[in-house]
């Protein structure tokens, strides 16, 4: 293991158990949780991703001891060919910690959750036993992502890299066999493809950068790197430039930037717990945690930059519009993640590598109670809908008689779908108010964490890159928007289906963790504060922020230590008519059962655009998806199938072969030939065995006359030989 | 003043038609008389011999074979005589239950 | 020709007769006493060839004992009566081709091919008298002496077995 020169005291041992522990709790589970009761199966995955939690707060404290010094702790050999040394090894400083806690941290909030959701939902979707395989993949996702944010190389950072997009994949397709509304279909599968799928060219663009890095720098790891890269920049600038840009590729695919976010919204189709973990707070969040961690080359190539910051600006913009017009309370929160993302990316893009993180933090935050609280509203729906369900059974039917479990449901129900929603602040009042602070953190209200870390990116945007600044601004607008327009339609108003009158709370086991994520969206701005700058502190350690020259307009120089006066009062004022417009809208007359969503007139062909997702996928579909797969079948059946298959194969080898076999071999030489000669061994042997059994025919005598013919015809020899 | 080899040729001839009497003679008594004088034609051949070299073994060997006929004559005859208590027959020719 | 010459032919005759009367006897008893002149003449020869204590041995245990235990066992059993001639009818023919060439053989090979061996010593009269054979049988040939005494016992144990009534059975 290596050590850094001054004395190091810590826990930096407890590094492996990062690891270790998950895979630990996920063996457990596969071994003994089939004799184990629910409880226990979660309560011990709970515990594993907990006992990482424990080991990121003793390493981020060891580090804090040692002054933010890196320390880089081996566990093993991995690879080592030729000039290729790979080595398993922790590197544990001020962003790795960072970054574990919250991994750790929020994800034991929601294996707890999901103790309490899973329950729900194995027993909505009839299949109790699939409940330990959740939790086992959830500890394989705990362990892959910390490998992913403890690796020393960019090679450990891809092996737990691809474990999270396994991990996505797997979970993603958990229901595999049905689809969101239990429906047998392949919709579920699908997605999971979909997201495996979308991730691997995000791969791809990481492996060239990563293939590039090797061949020019001879080594992944990052110190390695670091130092070689000024030197190699001088040299050939265009170098960095291309291994920045496929990186960018990668964090594209993994991050949901344009072009390559199309699988998240897909990706919905999973159990919440995993919407919120995966997809929202810790998996989604590896592409911004790569470009921080390669601020050193990203510094050296600033056209890079600019693309970086310009595609997540645009993909901030662009999502926050499609969010306005979806209907599934899940998607909303889907492309609000993608938008959100867009803001971070920006953000590191720009150079802003605190603001960036320091967004992904509160992002943790805020968006995995929204989407948590999102799953407790859906679970609350099934239960009004079997609640109502069970009601109309015992009236048509009478109280004694049991019918089978699957009758009730004669309609399909999307429990969610919001326009099946309404007036939840009733029945739901716990899962409201939290539902609230995660909207008010989101749409960067003060003085909940959002507005903290969105005015900081905001700010660096305005600063650096004007452009990236009206586009992060006018998504933040729309931000505050949809995610007005979805309280207004889920919470207020009159319930549009008898599922949600009759819309039940959901148990502390799912809100307790949601109230501690609550308390950390009010209070996590804390983090950041200007002027304090706890975590620009921290992270400094780390990276090392070059500031550029720039021109700052006048308006702009006035910054409290971070916090100009100026952007804040605009994007406050911004966000908080975007809420009022949405008031005006969805909440002055509350939508009624069937009503067509009441921008759809006004808005027209741009709201059927925004509803449709401006028709990304189906421009997927058409121009690389059929080709392909038309392609694919055309490979497959005529050319693989019929002509290799059917004609060549069959036709000639295996014809020729056949008529060989059978007309040479079978008829003439085996038949005729050597089954002849065979049956006929056997009945010459039978013929003279039956002959020569009649010397045998019990009389003493003849047996004597035998001896005596013997005796003749040896005599005979002797004397005339 | 008997050439030796008048008595083997005697020898042999006994034995020949002892021989003959074991392959022809279906009782079974008869048989075994037949044997008989197939060992007496070798006891006539080794005293022959025995002459011939002027030693006593041959006649010594002789003694033997009486001994061991007479033995043999018994248990032959005490078998036959079982056989008979069981079959009630003693035709040779009946005895075929070995048959192949 | 001398005497013993003749003599050997005479006897020699006799004892082939008597052969072929016990061969070709429809009686046993006729068989059995037909014998018993063979082994009288086979006696004669014993006596011709110095060979009197075989000679008597030969009276007494062949012609003496054996004999009359056959006779014994004949009339007891009541096989004096045979039934004619059954079953493989081709034996007979094939024994009597295969005897005659033994015969036709054994001559050949004695009188024309064989060395001369010599005509019979006159011999002294010590040889083969019963002191002499006594002698011979107590010193040199002690062990098979005995061990013959063994064989016969076990011969009149098996005798003895043999013959006895199982359980229930009648006589």
């Amino acid at each position: 293991m290596f050590l850094s020169e001054s004395t190091i005291t810590g826990f930096f041992f407890l590094a492996p158990w990062l690891v270790f522990a998950p895979v630990a709790g996920l063996l457990f589970n596969i071994i003994f949780g089939g004799r184990l009761s629910e409880k226990w199966i979660g309560t011990v995955a709970s515990l594993a991703s907990g006992t990482a939690f424990v080991v990121s707060a003793l390493l981020a404290y060891s580090v804090a001891a040692n002054h933010g010094e890196l320390v880089r702790w081996r566990l093993a050999e991995w690879i080592h060919i030729g000039t290729l040394n790979l080595d398993w090894t922790f590197r544990v400083d001020s962003l790795s910690t960072t970054m574990m806690l919250v991994v750790s941290g929020v994800g034991t909030l929601i294996h707890i959750y999901a103790i309490g959701y899973m329950h729900e939902d194995v027993r909505f979707k009839n299949d109790v036993g699939r409940f330990r395989r959740f939790f086992v993949f959830l500890n394989l996702f705990i362990a892959a992502m910390m490998i992913l944010v403890s690796g020393d190389s960019y090679m450990m950072l891809f092996v737990g890299w691809e474990g999270v997009g396994l991990c996505s994949f797997l979970l993603i397709g958990f229901w595999y066999e049905m689809d969101t509304l239990a429906r047998p279909s392949w919709a579920n599968s699908n997605a999971a493809k979909k997201a495996f799928i979308v991730n691997r060219v995000g791969d791809f663009g990481f492996l060239m950068a990563g293939f590039l890095m090797f061949w020019n720098f001879g080594s992944f790891q990052f110190d390695a790197v670091f130092k070689a890269a000024p030197a190699l920049a001088e040299a050939n600038p265009g170098l960095i430039v291309a291994i920045t840009l496929f990186m960018l590729v990668g964090v594209a695919g993994k991050s949901a930037q344009i072009p390559l976010y199309v699988w998240l919204p897909d990706a919905m189709a999973g159990p919440t717990p995993v919407s919120a973990l995966i997809h929202a707070a810790t998996m989604v969040t590896a592409g911004v945690y790569l470009v921080t961690r390669s601020a050193p080359l990203y510094t050296l190539v600033p056209q890079a930059q600019y693309v970086v910051a310009m595609t997540g600006a645009v993909t901030a913009l662009f999502a926050a519009t499609i969010a306005v017009g979806q209907y599934d309370i899940k998607k909303v929160l889907a492309y609000s993640t993608i938008s959100q993302l867009g803001f971070m990316v920006a953000a590191v893009g720009m150079g802003a590598y605190v603001a960036g993180i320091f967004h992904l933090i509160t992002h943790a935050f805020f968006k995995a109670l929204l989407f948590l609280s999102a799953g407790s509203v859906i679970l609350g729906l099934e239960r009004g809908h079997h609640h109502a369900a069970h009601a109309h059974h015992d009236e048509k039917h009478g109280k004694s008689v049991k019918t089978k479990h699957e009758d009730h449901h004669e309609e399909v129900f999307d429990p969610g779908d919001m326009r099946n929603m309404g007036g939840l602040r009733k029945t739901m009042p716990v899962t409201f108010w939290l539902y609230m602070i995660g909207t008010l953190a989101l749409a960067g209200i003060f003085p909940f964490a959002g507005f903290w870390s969105k005015d900081e990116i905001l700010l660096d945007a305005a600063k650096l890159y004007p452009q990236v600044y009206w586009l992060l601004a006018i998504a933040a607008f729309f931000t505050a928007f949809y995610m007005g327009r979805q309280i207004w339609m889920v919470f207020f108003g009159e319930a549009r289906h008898e599922a949600a009158a009759h819309a039940k709370e959901s148990p502390k086991v799912i809100t307790i963790p949601l109230m501690v994520l609550a308390a950390l969206s009010v209070l996590g701005g804390a983090l950041n504060l200007p002027y304090i700058h706890t975590l620009g502190n921290w992270l400094e350690h780390t990276i090392e922020v070059v500031e550029h020259e720039v021109h700052i307009v006048p308006w702009l120089e006035q910054s409290f230590g971070g916090l100009n006066i100026y952007v804040a009062l605009i994007s406050t004022a911004a966000a908080l008519l975007a809420i009022i417009i949405s008031w005006l809208i969805y909440g002055r007359k509350p939508l009624k059962t069937g009503q067509p969503d009441p921008l759809k007139k006004p808005l027209g062909f741009i709201f059927t655009g925004m509803e449709n997702k401006w028709f990304v996928d189906e421009g997927y579909w058409a121009v690389i998806i059929n080709p392909f797969v038309k392609i694919s079948y055309f490979l497959a059946d005529v050319i693989d199938w019929r002509f290799w298959h059917d004609w060549f194969h069959e036709t000639v080898i295996a014809g020729t072969y056949n008529w060989i076999s059978e007309i040479m071999l079978n008829r003439y030489a085996d038949q005729k030939g050597i089954d002849a000669f065979a049956n006929g061994l056997g009945s010459v042997t039978q013929n003279i065995s039956a002959a020569m059994r009649k010397v045998q025919n019990g009389f003493v005598r003849s047996y004597a006359l035998s001896v005596l013919l013997g005796i003749v015809l040896i005599l005979g020899y002797l004397l005339f030989k | 003043m008997v050439p030796v080899n008048y008595y083997i040729t005697l020898s042999a001839i006994l034995f020949s038609i002892g021989a003959l009497g074991v392959l022809i003679r279906r009782n079974p008594l008869v048989i075994f008389m037949s044997v008989e004088l197939m060992l007496n034609s070798a006891n006539l051949a080794f005293v022959t011999f025995a002459r011939m070299h002027e030693s006593l073994n041959g006649q010594i060997f002789v003694f033997f074979i009486m001994a061991v006929a007479a033995a043999e004559v018994a248990v032959g005859l005490a078998l036959i005589v079982q056989i008979f208590k069981t079959k009630h027959d003693i035709n040779v020719d009946e005895m075929s239950s070995l048959k192949g | 020709m001398s005497v013993d010459l003749i003599l050997f032919l005479v006897l020699a005759l006799a004892a082939i007769a008597t052969a072929l009367g016990m061969l070709l006897s429809r009686n046993a008893v006729y068989s059995a006493l037909f014998l018993v002149l063979n082994f009288a003449t086979v006696a004669v020869f014993y006596l011709l060839l110095s060979a009197p204590f075989i000679a008597m041995s030969q009276i007494s245990v062949y012609a003496g004992a054996i004999m009359v235990l056959f006779l014994f066992v004949i009339m007891l059993l009541g096989a004096e009566q045979l039934k004619p001639l059954q079953g493989l009818p081709w034996q007979r023919p094939l024994a009597f081709l295969l005897a005659l060439m033994l015969i036709v053989e054994s001559v050949y090979l004695l009188i024309f091919r064989s060395q001369p061996q010599g005509q019979i010593p006159v011999g002294n009269e010590t040889f083969g008298n019963p002191q002499a054979v006594g002698e011979m049988l107590f010193s040199q040939y002690l062990l098979p002496f005995e061990i013959t005494s063994i064989v016969l016992l076990v011969a009149m144990v098996a005798a003895i077995v043999l013959s006895k009534k199982e359980k229930g059975e009648r006589a």
